[in-house]
């Protein structure tokens, strides 16, 4: 199936739902959803047995960087406001085919619930946008960093007003 | 009654005494993690009841560093993640980076590509079978291994002028063009490395202890191996035929014939740590040919006509997929429109292959958790990345 037909398959299932695709001027086309309604698309689209996404491939966080720019007494930047957004790229090994959802939370309070009784791969990538990025899953059951130390408490690396401290547990980080 | 007091004294004694699960740390030096992973093993006995990885001890944030690099500077860094297959690092990358920038590239190009990256693909599977051997207690076939591994080198080293991080593969094109004997020297050795297999088969496809080590032992079942997302060997040693060459073709892969080998638990059960090992060894003579289709028919032409200089795509996101040694590695890279990526993401197969460890090894012994690890064949440099 396309991504087209994909898109009126869910939207005759769930009529009171605000879902659109989006497309930039180059590469792939992706299905936006809402957080709170999030969870209820990626149980249809795995389960419906005309759609059967079994296979979860990647989930990408990203920091959209679209709020309010500011600057701190030290000149560093800051970003207030905004949206994080999630990526799930999925695929189905019976029919074949493929698709991206997008999810856009907020960034003060960025929580969505956890996919990882649909697809167990969800377990490290979701640990993963929490470690680099800070996004909460509810429902996750050892939701802890993973790349980074687990008393690493100066921020998330991957957003984009992350300030590199200049001590770790007393070490000064030399770069 | 007998047997009942002696089970009450038993359980008394269970009560009383230490607690049977002892809790045991793997790492992050020892060998046999392949690198710097560490493993906090529960055990009751020899028995593992429970296995947590510990991961991130590599970890160099790849993606950040991305953001301040343009598109060209990114491949160095990329090559750095799995630093067994380079050059399959950078044929993804730069697909990905293809697509956002819709070029077509030269034809020879294209054959450039699929020659080095199978030659990518033997030599690292050269060193998982290798060092699986090396876990397992075999000492020999390692040796063989690697002596074949370094001719291999050495034609990259010839083409390129690096042994291990090549930068070779760019968007739009390659770094340098073959060098005009390259199709004699690796016609010769793939003559030579044939001979050499049949070796490796003796000393260690055949091999009675190997196989005792191995078969039967860390079974995925094909449920599992879809719900976990493996890739690569591991979710064909399961016995289902997920390859992103055949099921959507990169490249110009599907000009070539190639079989997908996928493990039937010929020795133990189906998905066991010998069925992954024995797909990496099929793959391997499945390179062979397609590099000899490939050399067959690698047209002449200027590799360097479509090299852009500047490279600015317009905005937009991609996720591209190929299969990388060991598995599915894909690219997501989201552009702004300027000459610098907003955001690159990594889907690692190592990172995803790892996070099955947990389930597999329940309940097997510390002996051939060592084998399982081995089975998986992860590098530490891309799960951290």
């Amino acid at each position: 199936m396309t991504i087209k037909e994909i898109f009126d398959l869910l939207k005759n299932r769930f009529e009171n739902i605000k879902i659109y695709i989006e497309k930039f001027e180059v590469g792939e086309e992706y299905i936006v959803v809402s957080p709170d309604v999030l969870k209820q698309i990626l149980q249809e689209i795995r389960n419906n047995p005309r759609l059967h996404f079994d296979y979860l491939m990647c989930i990408s966080s990203v920091d959209d960087a679209n709020g309010e720019i500011k600057k701190d007494e030290n000149g560093n930047k800051i970003i207030k406001g905004g949206t994080l957004s999630l990526y799930y790229h999925l695929y189905s090994t019976t029919r074949n085919h493929k698709i991206a959802i997008k999810t856009s939370v907020d960034r003060e309070n960025p929580a969505v619930p956890t996919a990882i009784d649909l697809w167990k791969s969800a377990d490290w990538h979701e640990r993963e946008a929490f470690d680099m990025m800070g996004i909460k899953f509810e429902g996750h059951p050892n939701l802890k960093r993973i790349l980074m130390p687990y008393d690493w408490n100066a921020g998330f690396p991957l957003r984009k007003d992350f300030i590199t401290p200049e001590y770790y547990n007393d070490l000064k980080i030399p770069y | 009654m007998m047997n009942e007091a002696y089970n009450l004294e038993y359980k008394s004694l269970k009560k009383e005494g230490d607690s049977e699960i002892m809790i045991l740390n793997m790492g992050p030096q020892h060998p046999s993690t392949h690198g710097v992973l560490r493993l906090e093993l529960k055990v009751n006995g020899e028995i593992i009841e429970e296995v947590i990885p510990h991961i991130g001890y590599l970890h160099r944030c790849f993606e950040k560093h991305a953001e301040a690099c343009n598109y060209q500077q990114v491949i160095p860094y990329v090559d750095r993640m799995d630093y067994l297959s380079s050059m399959y690092n950078d044929f993804g990358y730069a697909i990905a980076v293809e697509k956002l920038l819709g070029i077509e590239i030269p034809e020879r190009v294209e054959y450039i590509r699929i020659i080095m990256g199978e030659f990518q693909r033997i030599a690292s599977h050269l060193v998982a079978i290798g060092t699986f051997g090396l876990d397992v207690g075999s000492f020999t076939p390692f040796l063989y291994c690697f002596r074949d591994r370094e001719k291999i080198l050495t034609l990259f080293e010839k083409t390129c002028g690096a042994r291990l991080l090549y930068n070779y593969i760019w968007p739009g094109g390659v770094s340098h063009d073959l060098y005009p004997e390259f199709k004699n020297d690796a016609l010769n050795f793939l003559k030579e490395f044939k001979r050499n297999l049949k070796d490796l088969e003796i000393l260690l496809v055949e091999n009675k202890i190997f196989i005792e080590r191995t078969a039967g032992i860390g079974v995925l079942s094909e449920n599992i191996a879809i719900n976990y997302a493996a890739s690569g060997p591991m979710i064909r040693g399961s016995g289902i035929p997920y390859d992103i060459r055949k099921i959507e073709p990169y490249g110009i892969y599907d000009r070539f014939e190639f079989n997908i080998p996928v493990g039937e638990g010929i020795m133990g059960k189906k998905g066991d740590c010998w069925d992954r090992f024995y797909v990496r060894y099929l793959e391997i003579l499945e390179s062979i040919k397609i590099i000899e289709q490939a050399l067959d028919s690698l047209p002449d032409g200027n590799v360097f006509e479509k090299l852009p200089k500047k490279i600015k795509p317009k905005k937009g996101i991609v996720y591209s997929r190929v299969e990388s040694p060991r598995g599915e590695l894909g690219f997501f890279i989201i552009s702004d429109g300027s000459d610098k990526p907003f955001r690159i993401k990594v889907r690692a197969p190592s990172f995803v292959n790892l996070s099955i460890l947990p389930e597999i090894a329940k309940g097997c012994f510390i002996a051939d958790l060592v084998a399982i690890l081995g089975s998986i064949d992860i590098v530490l440099g891309e799960v951290d990345r």
